[in-house]
């Protein structure tokens, strides 16, 4: 009597379960989804602006996975989402690949730093311009090597290898900062090293995924060095390196210096707003800024979804932009913001 | 039911009787069914050999024997080689053996040899048996939160101090071989010791009996005399924890650190085939998939000699030492 009793307790407890998830998954049902996959250099600010976006807008829901500028692209340009995300721009090969055209808006921008894990090491860490294209080209592999002391003289340099830590899958983080170092330092133009997404790092180097996966290899490793957004930097508290920019000047990663570097930006070109600024010249410009790139296609057959889409974007571009600072990115300079307004408002749905 | 050929032995009357047809339709159908299952399975291997097998092809056939002797990977170019790799697997789960294997052994002694009561043994034997059921990611975890930073300062003392040596020759950053190694070691040290203890109580106890009979000590009985006896059964625990630690894959790709670089160093950073694989499958592109099932079939290849030589190692001793053949 007791066992029928309980599982009759069971059964009803079961079905309230299931009758109380099916009313409020009606009621919460959005109307509207939007899928996004990229970058994950502005993922922290995407979900943020997604968090904020969708609690004023119920009736849209927006995901983002961040899976790296690389397989975003390729998801982009295979059309298995309703937007993209990178760091850096398109290739023409896979514009023409796109039959729906593309829309590449600015979505945030941010610094690239070189993070770095010394423990008992006080003061701050200067590397000049001839000095950190060549540690991340696997030539200088100790920091008490000469050229890394005679930059910081105050400090004592540990007798430890470094731990050179890159990414493993394809990234438009990689690529902003490799286009840099081929700006600045003559071993990065070929043949053995190139910019790209991916690079043929040298053998030494770990290789980790995401900039999370970077951040927190350097985390646990002594004496390592890698390259994150600042943001990525910031909230694992890993110290960040001074660099030697343009002007000879050694310059932090501040949101001021950065805001000098982006001012300098210039179009190459405008009708897609391709922005680099590969090597600033201003004395207080930080050296590697990037913009990154929200991917949008130039027409949607599901007139609500791109409406919905353009909308989210034209709110990131003005209500957005100041989400970013506390995350350590960039908000965009005006002109670009309305740049990309205009852009957003030549999608068609 | 064709015919049943214990139905003509049938002696009317007899208190004994034949098989009925129904009980010879059974063990027919269950033996057709034990053949049916073991073919599946050996299909099912020749059907992942063949498949992968066929992926790597294009691989296999631009690339031939240089993959396994050349040492980039560069996907940016679609130049691929696995020799540093295969030095990282191979060395990563030589030494793992070596460790791994010292303690398996000594634990299987331990247990074996009438040094514990033997409820207090089935205790101690059921413990490391349980090493085999934690995750291997929680062992990764392990590595990375407890390993590392416990023995950093020992390794970074023994660069500092004693550099010269190849394999002190870098410092320890973090994740690298050494701490690789040593949770490699305690993954393989309860297929060790329980093999090794399987073999260790096959030896028949009269001869650990000739042996006290003979004047030797205990230690003598025990190293002399057990652990040569039972050395084939004890050489293929090795071969077989030599081919767990082979695939490990989880826990590596946590703790290795992911480095194309081939070094005699214990404390720099490597790579196995296992966590390369894991690691650069879920976003390679068509080419690099060709190259990592080439890949996946030398790990695979490695692997199967490893385990065949093993387990025919094991087969041997076991008929020589119960005295069957």
């Amino acid at each position: 009597m007791r066992s029928i009793s309980l599982w009759a307790a069971v059964a009803a407890t079961v079905a309230s379960v299931v009758v109380a998830a099916a009313t409020t998954s009606r009621a919460a049902e959005p109307e509207i989804w939007v899928q996004g996959a990229g970058a994950t250099f502005p993922a922290p600010l995407y979900k943020k602006w997604i968090d904020a976006y969708t609690k004023s807008h119920p009736g849209v829901s927006i995901t983002y996975d961040a899976v790296g500028s690389g397989e975003g692209v390729s998801r982009f340009v295979t059309g298995s989402v309703d937007f993209g995300a990178s760091d850096s721009p398109l290739t023409e090969a896979e514009v023409a690949r796109v039959t729906r055209g593309v829309i590449a808006i600015p979505g945030t921008a941010g610094m690239i730093v070189a993070a770095y894990n010394l423990p008992g090491l006080t003061g701050e860490l200067k590397l000049p311009r001839d000095v950190y294209p060549d540690v991340f080209a696997g030539k200088i592999t100790r920091w008490d090597d000469p050229r890394i002391q005679a930059a910081n003289p105050d400090i004592k340099m540990p007798k430890r290898n470094i731990a050179l830590v890159a990414r493993l899958d394809g990234s438009g983080t990689t690529d902003a900062f490799t286009q840099h170092l081929a700006a600045v330092s003559e071993a990065w133009r070929g043949p053995t090293l190139k910019p790209g997404r991916l690079v043929n790092w040298p053998g030494t180097a770990m290789l980790a995924r995401g900039n999370e996966g970077v951040a927190s290899r350097i985390k646990i490793s002594e004496g390592a060095i890698g390259y994150v957004e600042y943001g990525f930097a910031k909230r694992l508290g890993l110290p960040v390196a001074a660099l030697q920019n343009h002007a000879g000047e050694f310059v932090r990663p501040t949101d001021k210096a950065g805001q000098v570097a982006l001012a300098e930006g210039k179009a190459t070109r405008a009708q897609d707003l391709r922005l680099l600024t590969l090597d600033p010249d201003s004395p207080q410009a930080y050296p590697i800024v990037t913009f990154s790139w929200l991917l949008v296609y130039g027409e949607y057959k599901d007139g609500r979804k791109g409406e919905a889409l353009t909308n989210f974007v034209t709110w990131g571009l003005t209500e957005g932009q100041v989400l970013g600072s506390d995350l350590g990115y960039l908000a965009l300079p005006p002109p670009v913001v309305s740049r990309g307004q205009a852009a957003v408002a030549g999608v068609r749905f | 039911m064709a015919s049943n050929p214990f139905s003509a032995a049938a002696v009317a009357g007899a208190i004994t009787q034949p098989p009925t047809g129904r009980d010879y339709l059974v063990d027919r159908s269950f033996r057709s069914l034990a053949l049916v299952g073991a073919v599946l399975i050996i299909a099912l291997m020749a059907y992942i050999l063949y498949e992968i097998g066929g992926q790597a092809w294009p691989a296999i056939s631009k690339y031939h024997i240089d993959f396994l002797t050349t040492s980039a990977w560069n996907v940016q170019d679609g130049v691929f080689g696995i020799l540093p790799v295969i030095w990282g697997t191979l060395y990563s789960s030589l030494l793992a053996l070596l460790i791994g294997g010292f303690f398996g052994l000594t634990v299987a002694i331990f247990l074996s040899q009438d040094f514990l009561p033997p409820r207090l043994a089935f205790v101690f034997r059921t413990i490391i048996e349980m090493l085999a059921a934690i995750p291997s990611v929680v062992f990764g975890l392990w590595g990375i939160f407890v390993v590392i930073p416990a023995i950093r300062p020992v390794a970074n003392w023994l660069h500092e101090s004693f550099g010269w040596i190849p394999f002190f020759s870098t410092s320890l950053s973090g994740p690298g071989l050494a701490p690789a190694t040593i949770v490699l070691a305690i993954m393989i040290l309860p297929t060790v010791a329980a093999i090794s203890q399987d073999a260790l109580n096959l030896v028949p106890y009269r001869t650990k009996e000739a042996a006290y009979g003979m004047g030797a000590t205990r230690w003598e009985a025990i190293l002399k005399v057990m652990v040569p006896t039972a050395a084939g059964g004890i050489f293929s625990a090795m071969v077989l924890g030599f081919g767990r630690a082979l695939g490990e894959t989880m826990a590596l790709a946590m703790l290795i650190g992911n480095s194309n670089t081939i070094s005699l160093s214990l404390f720099s950073p490597a790579k196995t085939l296992a966590s390369l694989l894991a690691s650069n499958f879920p976003e390679a592109g068509p080419i690099e998939v060709e190259a990592l099932m080439y890949a996946a079939l030398v790990l695979l290849l490695i692997t199967l000699i490893v385990n065949i030589a093993g387990i025919g190692i094991l087969q041997v001793t076991q008929r020589r030492i119960s005295g069957k053949s």
